[in-house]
């Protein structure tokens, strides 16, 4: 007998899907001149979904299609923050695309597949639909990076992107293969009861921990799976690096949460030690190479890199805690990212990339408003006390400490304070370094402006009552 | 009689093979897009020999699923390769190294 499967929880989903076919065949007919109505369409779409998920939150904790698909108050967070970064994206992204004649439906109906895709990751359920929403969030990405298709670095960051993601893609889904033959299961709960009461480990549920660590640490961009990142940062147009460096950050721990905490939580002993040593080398790299980069966009590759390590921090503590210190972590990074991003956007006009460090000196005498917003965003990132990235970085650490693990503690503060030395030195170049003869003044739309002023005061207000967002973490997790 | 040991040794014997494939050549990216598909393909058969064996169609409905993906993957990747060819005229792995630090 078939029923047919709640479809109220999947409204969201499908209201996305539909809007993303919609807005692609309305694009195939407009002209050029009207091109702003795909990207008004696609805003408005992102704000009904948000409405439409909260709505469905209201009966949150109902799995729909065969246990396939949950809708928790996790998920539905996650999504939220998810739909705010990829309106931020579409809102800064406007003008600069325009400029380049880049300003295409395409953009915006693959951001929207793009974000169905996170979408699916978050509320995934079951082997099937985490890789179902990692392939659609995958392949949207892989053509927004090629999307600038004269660019020789976008095709070549594309072709890197591609492979090394079908790469991720195949080894993780090789670990579910094994897991499904160990277990004989593809179900969420019954693995994690499956794996909680087999007492003891065999040598092919190890293989299978490794393989899924592999693929999700590749997604991520943790080292050593870092290869992809730097070079498909710098190779995209900006608003795809804005695109690629936030809200699927959102997406992956929620991939994190489902299949490490929920899935295989029963193992934690064993990927404890494997998160352990790739957030150090995380870490690590990510602060210490970051130093020699004279590309903004790489250098926030290598920051992002960085701050991976510090989710993964959060997790591997095993601890509701730690999980719900990694959750604020990712929101918060991701916040500060985009601004990071809308600033080079801000500073760019057309036939000019100002993604060089030396375009960001003395911007203080060129504009000091969005000088300080710059401040704002290096100093959150850097992790100083008034600025939100202190109060991500504390609540990792406090997490750590209460594990007993104090030396990994040390070692996270001491790379800290080591990449708090590149941040400060965009700031030095702000402040202290004269402009160049030829700078021009700042050419941003009004757009752009606004939005980027308003993200940069969500950081400094986060930083100074980071206790609602804390709240709210603590709220929706409870592994 | 075929047990499943031999068709996991047959599956791992594909991972293998398109996992050295995609770090070993440094010549064609082509060669990288099968060795994907190879990988993807080792993942399938595991699939279906677990199915098969626990007899549960869970693993063969999976199955159908990867297939579809693998198609759509391999379309993006040529279309890739198209844009990475007329912009570089080569597809040579070793040519594609403009960006590095």
């Amino acid at each position: 007998m078939f029923t047919l499967p709640s479809l109220t929880q999947v409204i969201p989903e499908m209201f996305v899907l539909g809007m993303g076919c919609f807005i692609l065949v309305i694009d195939a007919f407009i002209s050029d001149r009207l091109r702003s109505i795909s990207y008004w369409l696609s805003l408005a779409s992102v704000a009904a979904t948000a409405w439409l998920t909260v709505t469905v939150a209201q009966n949150a904790g109902l799995l729909t299609f065969d246990d396939m698909f949950v809708n928790d108050s996790m998920g539905n967070v996650l999504k939220l923050f998810t739909y705010l970064v990829v309106a931020l994206t579409f809102l800064y992204s406007r003008s600069y695309l325009k400029d380049r004649s880049l300003f295409k439906g395409e953009f915006y109906v693959l951001g929207l597949f793009g974000m169905l895709g996170m979408m699916v990751m978050i509320s995934a359920h079951n082997f099937i639909t985490i890789y179902l929403g990692l392939e659609l969030l995958s392949l949207s990405l892989y053509a927004m990076v090629a999307l600038d298709r004269d660019s020789p670095v976008a095709s070549e960051a594309a072709m890197k992107y591609f492979v090394l993601g079908a790469i991720a893609s195949g080894t993780l889904l090789y670990g579910m293969s094994l897991l499904y033959g160990v277990t004989g299961t593809l179900d969420l709960t019954r693995l994690g009861m499956h794996i909680a009461e087999s007492a003891s480990i065999n040598i092919s549920v190890m293989l299978a921990l490794g393989f899924i660590i592999v693929g999700l640490c590749f997604k991520l961009g943790a080292v050593p799976f870092h290869m992809w990142l730097p070079d498909v940062y710098e190779g995209a147009s900006t608003p795809v690096t804005m695109y690629i460096g936030s809200a699927p950050k959102i997406a992956a721990f929620a991939l994190f949460m489902r299949l490490l905490v929920a899935g295989l939580g029963g193992l934690h002993v064993e990927w404890h030690v494997i998160l352990t040593v790739l957030a150090i080398l995380s870490m690590g790299i990510g602060s210490i190479v970051a130093i020699v980069q004279t590309n903004l966009k790489r250098l926030l590759a290598y920051s992002t890199i960085s701050h991976v390590g510090f989710v993964l921090l959060g997790i591997l503590t095993g601890t509701t805690e730690g999980y719900r210190a990694a959750m604020f972590y990712v929101v918060t990074y991701v916040i500060m990212s985009t601004a990071a991003f809308g600033m080079i956007i801000l500073l760019a006009r057309k036939g000019f990339e100002a993604d060089r460090l030396e375009d960001f000196k003395g911007l203080n005498d060129r504009s000091p408003w969005f000088a300080a917003m710059m401040l704002t965003v290096m100093f959150g990132m850097a992790g100083v006390p008034p600025f939100v990235g202190f109060f991500a970085k504390l609540y990792v650490l406090r997490a750590v400490i209460d594990i007993g693990m104090w030396w990994l503690a040390l070692v996270a503060v001491i790379f800290a304070l080591i990449s708090a030395y590149y941040y400060l030195k965009v700031v030095k170049l702000m402040y202290f370094d004269r402009a160049p003869r030829d700078a021009k003044p700042i050419q941003a739309d009004y757009d752009v402006r606004w939005v980027l002023s308003g993200n940069g005061l969500a950081i400094l207000l986060l930083g100074i009552m980071p206790g609602p967002l804390m709240a709210l973490c603590a709220r929706v997790i409870t592994f | 009689m075929i047990t499943l040991f031999d068709f996991l040794a047959l599956s791992g014997a594909l991972f293998a093979i398109s996992v050295a494939g995609i770090f070993l050549n440094r010549k064609n990216v082509i060669l990288l897009l099968m060795c994907i598909e190879l990988m993807l393909l080792a993942a399938n058969f595991n699939f279906i020999a677990f199915s098969r064996y626990l007899n549960d169609p869970a693993g063969q409905i999976f199955v159908f699923f990867i297939l579809t993906v693998a198609a759509a993957e391999s379309a993006i990747g040529l279309a890739i390769l198209v844009v990475l060819f007329r912009n570089h005229q080569s597809i040579n792995v070793e040519d594609i190294d403009s960006m590095k630090g």
